[in-house]
């Protein structure tokens, strides 16, 4: 009989992915539901669960992408999200996703998971890269062994998902044998009576068998869990406390302590993997590794691993500038071209001439300005950033930096945060999940904004160019480019060092925590959907972010320059009350209210100054960007000014977005206002010595 | 006979060794028994970062670096 359609969630089969990080669970989401979480070959990419829906033989499936685990017992935040769903959530199966190339590590977690729940799948993905290594997996051995069905996938491609689909269809209905682990007797001795306790108390729903063994050695996060997903007083039940009470003291005569008990339950689980693997696994080359080493042998040595790297950011930076020129120059004529039209087409629409200059003086402007200067370096630079994300290759650059950032009693993973800083703080900002001790994480959050974000870096470049470089596109000057914008990254590397390393002085003090990195193997990534879709998902999302930041911002400019208060526009008035101060670090009031107003989003800064330039008079046209040097420098810039913005833009406060997941984040105002004061307090005393210096030199 | 034991991080580039002692402190001794790294565990010291630390052990099939501070706490001994 064929199930009616129930618009409703209760009517879905709620599935979790859940794996080790960086096996492609990611990947298997996308291709099961369609949609387009983002991957990468690193592990922290997913930090906060996702779900989304597929249909299959007219049964409806909601699909969790968890963040990647180890194991069971959290570490980290991001840990936490996939230990609580697994352990605690109602749902309807797992599906246990597994690297072939290294199932021994990821067999431990598919363990853990089906001592608590056997309505499971296990998927061995990446069978295409074992093939490729010389590693065959006997899966229906394994399937035999674990007592749950295995399905082989190689999801990158599409193969295996179908499979995955059949075999989920199949356990919702009838659940799998699924392996028991035993323990040491004395352990086992112990689980028993708790078991008993529990089965009385609880729902048939809990597996009391796995929730007794928690209670035995669990930690307080678990217990927390425990109250939070079970019950408050859970652990108020006098008859429980007694039973507990007694099994760890048998158990402490025979000499098994709680720590001990924990690491002989990963003991136990870490051998039963071994011997799985070696009955399932075959290496046929035992050397399977070796072309991984030669490359890390060149990217992570003492002599050229540190060189490679600036290398690579600049020649990154190279192709960013010098294939964005053209872009950029078309769509600026583009947009001229047309603007005489789009006014035409308003006109003729009856709109009124005060509304008119709004409109095209106003949005058009800002928004064009948006499109043509920010969008082709954001295009560009993003794929190719990508790219080094799916080679495996940013885990490479937190290793061979690691020594600094421990000798500022940072986190090493704090470089992998700076890297999707990229992208969007915001996004740095939530990827410091990653990081196990809540104090590095939290100088992680604090310094992210010192990377220039895709908002503020064409901008720095835009002004490079138009002031340090000139307009030849010949390679000299995109090299001279390339020199300072490296040297412009370098600087807000350095201070987010500086930065960390005076908090864990001061207000975050404390000594390095201990981590693991895992360096994963390189792969090869599929250069044409990077592409295509990092170009598309970018463009349109900076196109809409561009959109909604700047028709509200160009509206109030131009209502703040028509609007006047004693003869004079309020844009007059607030950029003549920020002069003076302006002048002390380089600058000019309508810079500084270009940083002000376009605190919800970064793009809309120079834009907004230049508005700000227009609406005094001297309009201007303007279509390339040799005709915005000609309106700045008559607006009083210098190569100081030049600079000085540089700089502020490197430094003045995190966007209205960052801001907002600061205190998601962190859950305090206190970080939150901390996070805009520093990186300010940064720029303004930075840019005032410059300005002090340059002016005693008399070098302006 | 009783074998040697030396500190992880001492160990040159292409040097397998097995795992005999892990005392280093709690939080990350949990992450190297979660990632397989328990007694008796062959492991191989495979890079070491442009400053010396930290290095990276082959782990069970996976590339895991730790921090010399730590390593010098994992007691290991060499394989013949
Ligand atoms: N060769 C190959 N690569 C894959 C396959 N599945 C995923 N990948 C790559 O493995 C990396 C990690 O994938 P992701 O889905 O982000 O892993 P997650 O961390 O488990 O979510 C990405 O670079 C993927 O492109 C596969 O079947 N074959
Ligand atoms: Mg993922």
């Amino acid at each position: 009989m064929k199930k009616k359609r129930v618009k409703n969630k209760s009517s879905f089969l709620k599935i979790g992915l859940v794996g080790n990080p960086n096996v492609g669970k990611s990947t298997v989401f996308n291709g099961l539901t369609g949609l387009k979480q983002h991957t990468g070959n690193w592990p922290g990419k997913t930090v906060s669960n996702a779900s989304g829906a597929y249909t299959y033989h007219d049964r409806e499936y909601l699909l969790y992408d968890l963040p990647g685990t180890y194991s069971l017992i959290a570490h980290s935040k991001e840990e936490e999200c996939a230990r609580d769903f697994v352990c605690f959530e109602e749902q309807d199966g797992m599906i246990i996703v597994c690297d072939a190339v290294c199932l021994e590590r990821n067999l431990n977690l598919v363990l853990q998971t089906l001592e608590i729940t056997k309505k499971a799948v296990v998927v061995v993905n990446l069978m295409d890269e074992a093939k490729k290594k010389g590693i065959e997996i006997n899966l229906t051995k394994l399937s035999h062994i674990l007592g749950v069905p295995v399905v082989g996938a190689s999801a990158r491609s599409g193969q295996g998902l179908t499979e995955i689909m059949d075999e989920v269809e199949k356990m919702s209905t009838k659940s799998p044998r699924g392996m028991d682990i035993t323990y040491s007797a004395a352990i086992e001795k112990a689980i028993m009576p708790i078991e008993e306790v529990l089965k009385n108390r609880l729902s048939p729903n809990y597996n009391c068998r796995w929730l007794a063994l928690q209670l035995l050695h669990s930690d307080e996060c678990m217990q927390n869990s425990i109250k939070k997903y079970i019950a408050q007083d859970f652990f108020d039940d006098p008859i429980l406390k007694d039973t507990l009470q007694t099994a760890k003291t048998n158990l402490l005569e025979d000499d098994i302590t709680t720590q001990d008990l924990s690491n002989k339950i990963v003991s136990t689980l870490v051998k039963k993997a071994e011997s799985i693997a070696s009955q399932v696994v075959t290496y046929k080359n035992q050397n399977y590794q070796a072309k991984d080493r030669k490359i890390d042998s060149y990217i992570t040595s003492k002599k050229t691993g540190i060189p490679l790297m600036i290398l690579l950011l600049m020649f990154i930076f190279w192709l960013t500038i010098s294939l964005s020129n053209y872009p950029s120059e078309m769509l600026f004529s583009f947009f001229h071209f047309l603007e005489p039209h789009v006014q035409n087409f308003f006109v003729n629409i009856g709109i009124s001439s005060g509304f008119l200059s709004l409109l095209m003086d106003g949005v058009y402007r800002v928004l064009t300005w948006v499109i043509s200067v920010m969008l082709p370096p954001m295009m560009i630079f993003f794929p190719l950033f990508t790219l080094l994300e799916d080679l495996g290759y940013l885990p490479r650059i937190a290793f061979n930096l690691d020594h600094c950032f421990r000798k500022c009693h940072a986190c090493g993973k704090q470089a992998l945060t700076m890297c999707m800083g990229f992208g969007c703080n915001a996004v740095g900002v939530v990827g410091c999940r990653i990081i196990d001790s809540p104090r590095e994480r939290l100088i992680a959050i604090l310094t992210n904004c010192f990377v220039p974000c895709n908002g503020r870096f064409p901008t720095i470049i835009a002004i490079l160019t138009m002031f340090f470089v000139g307009f030849r596109s010949d390679l000299a000057s995109s090299f001279t480019t390339v020199i300072l914008l490296t040297g412009t990254i370098l600087i807000g590397i350095f201070l987010t060092m500086l930065i960390s390393y005076i908090l864990s002085k001061t207000l975050l003090k404390g000594i390095p925590s201990s981590f693991t990195l895992e360096l994963p193997p390189y792969r090869k990534p599929q250069v044409l959907r990077v592409i295509t879709s990092s170009l598309l998902d970018r463009t349109l999302h900076i196109l809409g972010r561009a959109v909604l930041a700047s028709i509200p911002a160009g509206i109030l400019i131009w209502v703040l320059a028509h609007v006047e208060v004693g003869g004079l526009p309020l844009l007059q008035h607030g950029t003549n009350f920020l002069n003076p101060f302006a002048e002390l670090i380089g600058m000019d009031g309508a810079i500084l209210m270009g940083f002000i107003l376009g605190f919800p989003a970064n793009e809309i800064v120079i834009p907004i100054i230049l508005m700000i330039y227009l609406s005094n008079g001297s309009l201007v046209d303007f279509d390339n960007l040799l005709a915005l040097r000609e309106i700045l420098i008559s607006n009083g810039w210098t190569w100081l000014t030049a600079v000085s913005m540089i700089l502020f833009s490197l430094m003045h406060f995190p966007c209205a977005t960052t801001c907002l997941t600061i205190h998601k984040e962190t859950g305090s105002w206190k970080w939150t206002f901390l996070s805009i004061v520093i990186p300010l307090v940064a720029g303004v005393v930075i840019c005032f010595l410059l300005t002090s210096v340059v002016r005693l030199l008399g070098l302006v | 006979m009783k074998k040697k034991l030396y500190p992880l991080h001492c160990m040159q580039i292409g040097k397998k060794v097995i795992v005999r002692k892990v005392e280093t402190e709690e939080s990350i001794k949990r992450r190297l028994l979660d990632i397989g790294m328990i007694d008796g565990t062959e492991i191989e010291c495979v890079l070491k970062s442009p400053f010396g630390d930290p290095h990276a052990y082959s782990i069970r099939g996976a590339l895991i670096a730790i921090r010399n501070d730590d390593a010098s706490s994992i007691l290991v001994e060499l394989k013949d």
